[in-house]
């Protein structure tokens, strides 16, 4: 298993698409700015959607038997999953029923956590993804890199030579609208021929048994009303209590993710239409022993919008696929290590802690102090990598001991002078993307001592 | 479950959704209109119904299934109540439909399914129009919320300009997988027909 520096070291190799993937993402940052600057009151819309969340989270046991009760007034079947397992096999169980074998799906990180495709795949089920970002990276046999954007790390022309292959388009034809439509009319046959489509959720609202989807394709939509089944999965945290609650989330969640004022399409689901079935699974998978965890429980409050995603240098330059979970960036790093925090430990780490994704989180998740937090909590279980616990070691022997500290310093100085290759090489990870600094002619202390005769 | 609620912290109060004072739109009708230009739909401000029906005229040349659930606009659309199947829709052209409300900041319009015919309608269609009154335009979406209130409804929807997708290096296609255009007929009852639109 490759952690994320060595996934980032493999993703840095192309320089010029380093830079084209961190202008992209910052491009996407800059229209959240000025999206959120038309909004005066915008800084009352992330102080209540937060205490919004926080109230969620104190009272989260009731709100979910609220929203069962409801729900099932509306005519829904609700279904409980402890875990992905119970998840993918609750999914399963329902398309085995209906004796379906094929499935359209639109946009569910819930989904991708627990691996439902691989799952479903096993057992002779066709998943068609139908966000075309999704699709993409489908077709390419990859995770998507980013929650909102999936494909953002593939150029134009890679994905006409995907749409190429697996939809006869023709060869080197790269135009973003020819690809588009050519996307449309192969999904459009998914759409009508489908009889089950599954769908996430991005709020459900405990007063009223509804759950909204946002989508700007109208991919969700497509699925959900021309199928005899829809079944819709989501994460036990994505609960409010009110719906005027919408209000103050649909505001915030589409300028902080692309900067539209709000998505194409907020649909809300209350009840099945008449002939219909409607499911909806929520899942448990860590999120209640996440609650649990003092430091790290309002990291629940995340709406997905990847705002985080868009603002970090560490994710713009290192790639979605570098952070090796379905839920990347820094909010990925500080949820991650909750479901295995030895399999990403290293996900804390791969931030320079500036603060940034804090400062744009619509919903005042204070991520970098959280990733801080984690790191302790790792070191201190033994989880942290033994590069850097042996440099840990040596750094604090050093300047625990005056004399080596000095002796160090000189050494280090004459070798930067007179042998700059022994630390201008590829064995020495800050000579890496950078230039080692001009070397001082004395340090500090020699300089304080001469001027203090 | 039981986990949750042993984990859960201790109770936070929820706080007020009413937004603070300051910023007030003037002219909800032309900011929406603004709004919804920008994010690739197109609007009208119409005399009535007969004025609606010239211009689907005059626009829609080339679209030859109209089916809408206005009766107003029986004469040049397909109105019924309900379809069978919704996959008959599937060669709907344009479909023109009353939502209830616009929201300014936004460029969106509520609607809900008993105005769509059938749910699938209005996203299957290759093109949407949607009508409204000029004075049905709200600020914000928390006065959408408000003017919702507990209005029972199995499904509701805000749309926002046509279906549109930059999934493929950030440029922006419209026509994703819904409505290839989205236009939004404001009716103005002051206004004459023989005034602008």
């Amino acid at each position: 298993m490759k952690d994320h520096a060595h996934l980032a070291t493999e993703f840095n190799k192309d320089e010029p698409r380093v830079d084209w993937h961190d202008k992209t993402l910052w491009f996407i940052r800059e229209k959240r700015d000025k999206a959120a600057g038309r909004v005066p009151e915008w800084e009352w819309l992330r102080d209540t959607a937060s205490a919004i969340k926080e109230n969620v989270l104190s009272n989260l046991s009731e709100y979910l038997l609220q929203f069962e009760d409801h729900a099932t007034q509306n005519g829904v079947v609700v279904h409980w999953a402890a875990d992905a397992k119970e998840h993918n096999e609750i999914v399963y169980g329902l398309l085995k029923k209906h004796g379906v074998d094929k499935m359209v799906k639109s946009k569910s990180m819930l989904t991708e956590e627990c691996h439902l495709n691989e799952f479903l795949g096993e057992q002779g089920i066709e998943v068609v993804d139908t966000d075309l970002g999704e699709r993409v990276v489908q077709l390419a046999g990859e995770p998507p890199s980013h929650i909102v954007l999936p494909c953002i790390h593939k150029k134009k022309e890679e994905i006409g030579e995907i749409f190429h292959e697996h939809l006869g388009t023709p060869a080197g034809n790269a135009d973003p609208q020819f690809l588009t439509h050519a996307a449309r009319l192969h999904l459009r046959e998914k759409f009508i021929t489908r009889r089950v489509a599954l769908t996430g959720v991005n709020f459900a609202v405990a007063e009223t048994g509804e759950f909204v989807v946002c989508t700007n394709e109208g991919n969700a939509d497509m699925g959900a009303h021309l199928a005899d089944v829809h079944i819709a999965c989501m994460g036990i945290e994505k609960l409010i209590p009110l719906r005027q609650h919408l209000g103050v989330f649909l505001r915030l969640l589409t300028r902080s993710a692309t900067g539209q004022p709000i998505t194409t399409y907020s649909s809300h689901f209350k009840q099945p239409r008449p002939g219909q079935e409607m499911h909806i699974v929520l899942v448990d998978n860590g999120r209640s022993a996440h609650l649990g965890r003092k430091d790290f429980r309002n990291s629940l409050k995340c709406i997905r919008c990847a705002a985080c995603f868009n603002t970090c240098p560490v994710y713009r330059r290192s790639g979605g696929h570098s952070y090796h979970t379905a839920v990347a960036g820094p909010i990925g790093s500080i949820l991650s290590p909750n479901l295995d925090m030895k399999k990403y430990s290293d996900l804390p780490f791969a931030s320079t802690l500036c603060g940034s994704c804090s400062n744009v989180c619509p919903v005042k998740i204070d991520i970098h102090e959280q990733l801080y937090k984690w790191r302790q909590v790792i070191v201190q279980d033994g989880n942290a990598p033994v590069s850097k616990t042996m440099a840990m070691k040596t750094m604090s022997w050093v300047l625990s001991n005056p004399s080596v500290y000095h002796t160090a310093g000189k050494a280090g100085r004459w070798f930067m002078l007179r042998a700059p290759f022994t630390v201008n090489n590829g064995l020495n990870p800050w000579y890496k993307q950078r230039d080692m600094p001009e070397v001082p002619k004395e340090s500090f202390g020699e300089w304080y001592k001469r001027n203090r005769k | 479950m039981g986990t949750v609620k042993t984990n859960q912290p201790e109770g936070r109060t929820l706080p007020s959704v009413a937004p603070p004072m300051g910023g007030e739109v003037t002219d909800p009708a032309k900011q929406f209109v603004e709004v919804l230009e920008a994010i690739g739909g197109r609007a009208y401000i119409v005399s009535g119904w007969g004025r609606i029906a010239t211009i689907i005229k005059e626009e829609y040349t080339q679209q030859h299934r109209i089916v809408s659930g206005c009766k107003e606009l029986a004469g040049i659309a397909e109105v019924k109540d309900r379809y069978e199947d919704p996959h008959t829709l599937e060669n709907v052209d344009l479909a023109i439909l009353e939502a209830h409300f616009g929201v300014a900041e936004n460029g969106a319009c509520w609607i809900t399914e008993d105005r769509m015919i059938e749910r699938a309608l209005p996203f299957i269609a290759q093109h949407l129009a949607l009508v409204i009154h000029k004075k049905d335009v709200v600020p914000h979406m928390h006065a959408a919320y408000d003017r919702i209130g507990r209005a029972a409804y199995g499904f509701g929807t805000f749309i926002a300009g046509p279906s549109k997708t930059a999934d493929i290096e950030q440029s922006l296609v419209l026509g994703a997988h819904g409505p290839c255009s989205m236009t939004v007929f404001l009716i103005d009852e002051e206004l004459s027909d023989a005034g602008f639109y």
